[in-house]
């Protein structure tokens, strides 16, 4: 029964936060001395696998062993003692202390009952040398750049566990030649027997330096391989939960004329969010943009809609060159804008479904041209019709609607300002299939009516059968659009991997 | 319609009020009787109008600020910068128009500043405002040199203390104002985007309200309203106190704000229930003074009544006694 | 109690006859003065009258502002003692913690005078203390009072000062034993003002409100004159004229309530003299002379003045103290 092999093992998880099972019998197994990465679009229980793993969360059934061994990991100290040691991405030491404080946090060599500083140092020193680290310990760890002060948490978590390391998107803010500095450091950590579990939306890195791979999907893990046994295009097809490759789903009929152009964003771009990219937008056409989370999908839209400001390039309207600094710029042009966390972002939860149609129409307006209730229930009855809107009354809070007549709203509220052009992002996630369907529906209707729609989304067929055009992100950078034959799931998902097959332009 | 006004009377904040003012009548017959005096009406009931105008107005000021989820800590130092601006101009041989104006421009660009910190720098309000809280007071005892600034202006003890229609003058000005600032955010898309910002500022930028200027405009009427206030005081006791004027006060507009049913975590907010929110409070303080209670235990039956208001508009008490209708939640499938 | 004030105030008031006579002994005498403040009108005054009575003496005065902190305190009396003052005076901000810094001074041989508050240290520490008698200024006003309505029935109503505080707690008790045995005169009212203008007058609206529109008030005592200010504002709102339908007596002599005396608005009022310096160096002269020590606790004088002391006079002579 016991497979000595893993140093750490989580076996038959299960996770249920209210009605919601965050994971679903999860097996889960490192050995020492290889690089394990963890696979999952957001939501797929990568945090909440990690978070059982280093005990700040319980399971609801199963069990956490170390060396085949059951442990309770009741909190992440306790993890450190059975040698589970954590690197977030974002670096949670004291940026105000010194990198030799930080080293030696809550276990600081004493001397006569007080802290022991030169020696502290020393041994600091020694160990900075060993992660090619060449900085002064007294030296305060927020004036160095994130990517030292991420090996200075890993040597840390090294130092203070030693078996299993768990690093959590580390390389996200780290530039290339920095997260190959981090790669050497894993696989020196490797050759020393450590296991390493490794989390990533960055396919490329996966391939790089991971041994094994497991992917995670609503909850479940779909597969644990070695590498050296899947392609990349295996793995994003893992990843989406769709046998893309065989689905048959072409794109929209390329027999519709596409309008003239409304868009042009040429070397559009902004520093550490998005590379420039070039695209022109048509009336009349949906722009389907594909990519794995955190590929630039979102940093896009909103450097479109000028919610961040685009500093490289330029973009024209109509043909005549525009500046967007800010969303008031977009909405003046006719852009509209649903973005992808509407809780955070979209909603107004306390407001009414009729206030939350009309505001951003009111915004248009100004202060001064108010729209009376009368108005306002006219506008927001119309809409709330037009998208089958189920709220018991207009004037209740729309923080007591489901997702899916939440996002209606916010669609119905870009509508409500005559658009010309509106940017999706991810519309249909999370949402029922009674009001999916009715977004997809909307979605055709506004392409046929002649806006120009920019749609991100992770459901590859839906992407493809409505879509003239799609265009890929991978690593923050737009590098394929594909059109005609090409706007099939396949080729989108070889895009995304990166493979050369195809017609990636 | 008859219904629906008889359903907005039947608000808590108005059940606390007549609750408070029943509760002084048991205590004092008298407290409702009025009587005509020397061209003014004279009465309890007018002194809970004309003490409660005061802090009325700075919760007419402070509840737009609190809708959009932050607060005006500096509003009563902003009263006493005001006050001293006003005496130490007008005791200098300025007119009074010139001095009401300065002082009115120094409490707007309090208001600014404190928009300013708060919407371009991204303080935290609390923050941002308690640094004009406790300079403003050090600002108003250099204006005056620390002692009481007394002065003989007529038009600013009129402000303070003279009557309009028999209404004290200062709850004259607080209806006034009370009706300018309603009309300002209800007839306007003013409220809805205040609100909206409260709510959810991310959203709301991204939907295209200009979410910095609001603030600044909030946080610049809060000042003004401020300003107004302790012109006021200052006329009523002919003199700037800058050691008390509106000590503390910044305390009882939040108070009345939240009995006014505005979350401090912003969004729906009332200013008409704000100014009854600073009666309620006034109610207390007047039944307190004609009860005759021993000071020892005014600040005990305060709290104990600010309790009872507070309860009473809880959710809890909304389920308890579901007086009003809840909206429906949808049935879902 | 009564004996040793009595003494005190002899002694007192001797040393004050004979200050003149004093004043050329103690020219060119460097002392330092470390005042707590100026948080009140009465600080202000404090100090200007100190600054005064020294520049009669011809002392060289050391001013030290503590700004409400007994640590700046402290370091002012270290600094006063480094410099090899003759004398030093002190108002203390808090009554404890001073027993190391006067333990210094003794041994520097450097006299300390208390001024206006006492601290709780061995009395061999400092020379003396000097201050009012918070009771007694109670005392006299209630003394005023029966004096003025002789055998008429007098509803009395009470502003208090800030609920808890000692001058609060002092001025009423002084008041209370004054008119204790005067059955005709009864406190009906009492409520704190706070000490301010606004709350003075906010209060007195209740009072009158509560007693009948202000017919059934015979007399309004206000423990500081600043709430009397406020009083005689409500009494003519109510239509009544402050000093006639109503007497006003109160606390501290400051120079408002001296105009308001002058139009007959106001009634009487006990000094809190800001003047605690002129006996500090009446002692100190005596000490520096022939080492006479004075009594432990000076009190200064509750001088009581009515519209019969010049009162347009004493607002001259008040108005440019800081008050």
């Amino acid at each position: 029964m016991v497979d000595a092999d893993y140093a750490l093992e989580a076996r038959g998880i299960i996770k249920v936060f209210g009605n919601h099972v965050a994971l679903d019998n999860v097996d889960f197994g490192l050995r020492a001395g290889e690089i394990h990465a963890l696979l999952g679009e957001n939501g797929a229980g990568k945090s909440t696998l990690i978070k059982i793993l280093t005990g700040a969360y319980q399971p609801t059934t199963g069990q956490v062993l170390a060396d085949g061994v059951p442990v309770a990991v009741d909190n992440p100290q306790q993890a450190q003692k059975h040698g589970i040691g954590t690197v977030y991405q974002e670096v949670n030491l004291l940026p105000n202390r010194s990198v030799a404080e930080n080293l030696f946090l809550g276990h600081q060599p004493t001397r006569f009952g007080l802290v022991d500083r030169r020696k502290m140092e020393r041994d600091s020193r020694d160990i900075l040398e060993r992660y090619g680290l060449d900085i002064d310990p007294a030296s305060e760890l927020g004036a160095h750049s994130v990517a030292v002060q991420q090996i200075v948490a890993i040597a840390r978590a090294v130092e203070l566990s030693g078996k299993v390391l768990i690093l959590d998107e580390p390389t996200a803010s780290l530039d290339r030649n920095e997260v190959e500095r981090l790669f050497e450091i894993m696989r020196d950590l490797r050759a020393k027997g450590l296991a390493i579990v490794f989390i990533t939306h960055f396919l490329d890195q996966v391939f790089a330096v991971a041994d094994r791979v497991t992917i995670l999907r609503n909850g479940k893990r779909i597969e644990t391989r070695a590498l050296d046994d899947v392609t990349r295009t295996d793995v994003v097809r893992l990843m989406l939960g769709k046998d893309v490759a065989f689905s048959g789903a072409t794109g929209v009929q390329d027999a519709r004329p596409l309008g003239e152009v409304l868009l042009d964003f040429r070397n559009y771009g902004r520093k550490r969010s998005v590379h420039p990219f070039t695209l022109s937008i048509h009336k009349g056409e949906v722009v389907g943009v594909a990519g794995l989370l955190g590929s630039g999908r979102t940093e896009m839209a909103r450097i479109m809609f000028g919610a961040d400001a685009a500093d490289e390039g330029e973009v024209h309207f109509e043909g005549k060159p525009v500046s967007i600094a800010r969303p008031t710029d977009a909405i003046s042009k006719g852009f509209g804008f649903c973005p992808e966390d509407r809780k955070a972002e979209g909603i107004f939860g306390d407001l009414s479904v009729r206030e939350n149609i009309i505001i951003a129409l009111q915004g248009k307006l100004g202060w001064f041209s108010a729209l009376n209730r009368d108005e306002q229930m006219e506008i927001a009855g119309k809409f709330g019709e037009a998208m089958d809107i189920r709220a018991a009354s207009l004037d209740m809070p729309i923080k007591l609607l489901s997702g899916g007549n939440q996002q209606k709203v916010i669609l119905s509220r870009w509508l409500a300002t005559d658009p010309a052009f509106l940017i999706l992002d991810e519309p249909t996630r999370g949402i029922d299939v009674g009001a999916h369907a009715e977004i997809v529906r909307t979605i055709n209707r506004l392409r046929d009516e002649g806006l120009a729609l920019v749609v991100i989304s992770s459901e590859l067929d839906e992407v493809v059968a409505y879509s003239s055009r799609i265009v890929v992100m991978r690593d923050r950078e737009m590098v394929a659009e594909l059109s005609g034959k090409d706007i099939n799931p396949g080729v989108i998902v070889q895009a995304i991997a990166n493979h050369k097959e195809g017609t990636a332009s | 319609m008859m219904r629906r006004i008889l359903g907005q009377l039947a608000n808590p904040q108005l059940l606390a009020l007549a609750g408070v003012l029943l509760i002084n009548w048991l205590l004092f017959p008298n407290f409702f009787r009025i009587t005509w005096q020397d061209g003014r009406l004279f009465g309890s009931l007018i002194d809970v109008l004309n003490r409660g105008a005061p802090v009325a107005i700075l919760a007419i000021g402070m509840v737009g600020v609190i809708a959009t989820k932050g607060v005006d800590l500096s509003v009563g130092a902003v009263m006493a910068m005001a006050g001293a601006v006003a005496a130490t101009l007008v005791v200098a041989g300025y007119p009074a128009p010139i001095a009401v104006a300065a002082a009115l421009t120094v409490g707007l660009l309090c208001g600014l500043w404190n928009g300013f910190l708060v919407a371009v720098l991204d303080i935290q309000p609390i923050v941002a405002t308690l640094v004009l809280m406790v300079a403003g007071r050090g600002i108003a005892q250099l204006i005056t040199q620390g002692f009481i600034v007394t002065f003989n202006d007529p038009v600013l003890i009129f402000i303070g203390t003279g009557s309009f229609l028999g209404l004290p003058m200062a709850a004259v000005i607080a209806i006034v104002l009370l009706v300018i600032v309603t009309l300002l955010v209800r007839k306007t898309a003013l409220g809805l985007f205040i609100e909206a910002v409260g709510v959810n500022r991310a959203a709301a930028s991204l939907a295209g309200i200009r979410s910095r200027m609001l603030l600044l405009y909030v946080y610049g009427l809060s000042g003004l309203c401020a300003a107004i206030a302790g012109i006021i005081v200052a006329g009523d006791i002919r003199g700037a106190d800058a050691n008390n004027a509106g000590l503390w006060l910044e305390l009882d507009a939040i108070l009345a704000v939240v009995i006014g049913g505005t979350s401090l975590l912003g969004g729906r907010f009332s200013v008409p229930l704000a100014v009854v929110g600073a009666i309620i409070i006034q109610a207390m303080n007047t039944g307190i003074l004609v009860s005759g209670f021993p000071p020892e235990f005014n600040l005990i039956v305060k709290a104990g009544l600010i309790f009872l208001v507070l309860i009473i508009q809880s959710p809890l008490a909304g389920r308890l006694f579901p007086a009003r209708l809840r909206p429906v939640q949808e049935a879902r499938k | 109690m009564s004996i040793i004030t009595k003494l005190a105030l002899a002694a007192s008031l001797a040393t004050a006859l004979s200050s003149a006579a004093l004043a050329q002994d103690i020219s060119g005498k460097v002392v330092g003065f470390s005042q707590i403040g100026s948080e009140s009108g009465w600080r202000a005054a404090e100090t200007s009258v100190t600054r005064q009575e020294a520049e009669a003496r011809g002392v060289d005065l050391k001013f030290a502002d503590a700004q409400q902190k007994q640590e700046n305190q402290i370091k002012a009396i270290r600094g006063f003692i480094a410099q090899g003052v003759d004398a030093i005076l002190v108002a203390p901000v808090v009554a404890t913690g001073w027993d190391e810094v006067l333990t210094e001074a003794k041994e520097a041989e450097i006299p300390v005078v208390l001024l206006d508050r006492g601290v709780d240290a061995p009395e061999d520490l400092y020379l003396t203390s000097v201050a009012s008698d918070q009771v007694e200024e109670g005392r006299v006003a209630g003394q005023w009072l029966v004096d003025t309505v002789g055998a008429e029935d007098c509803k009395v109503v009470e502003l208090q000062g800030t609920v808890g505080s000692t001058p609060a707690i002092n001025r009423k008790q002084g008041f209370e034993e004054a008119i204790a045995g005067h059955d005709n005169i009864t406190i009906a009212r009492s409520q704190t003002g706070d000490f301010t203008r606004s709350k003075g007058k906010e209060v007195m609206e209740g009072f009158i409100k509560a007693e009948n529109g202000g017919a059934d008030i015979c007399a309004v005592y206000a423990h500081n004159d600043d709430m009397a200010v406020g009083a005689i504002q409500a009494i003519k709102d109510a239509g009544l004229k402050p000093g006639t339908d109503i007497l006003v007596v109160s606390i501290d002599a400051v120079p408002d309530i001296f105009t308001a005396i002058a139009a007959g608005e106001a009634n009487a009022t006990v000094e809190l003299t800001p003047n605690m310096a002129g006996p500090a160096f009446d002692v100190l002269a005596a000490y520096w002379a022939d080492g006479t020590e004075p009594e432990k606790f000076i009190i200064t004088e509750s001088k009581l003045y009515t519209s019969a002391d010049d009162p347009a006079g004493e607002y001259e002579r008040r108005k440019d103290l800081g008050y």
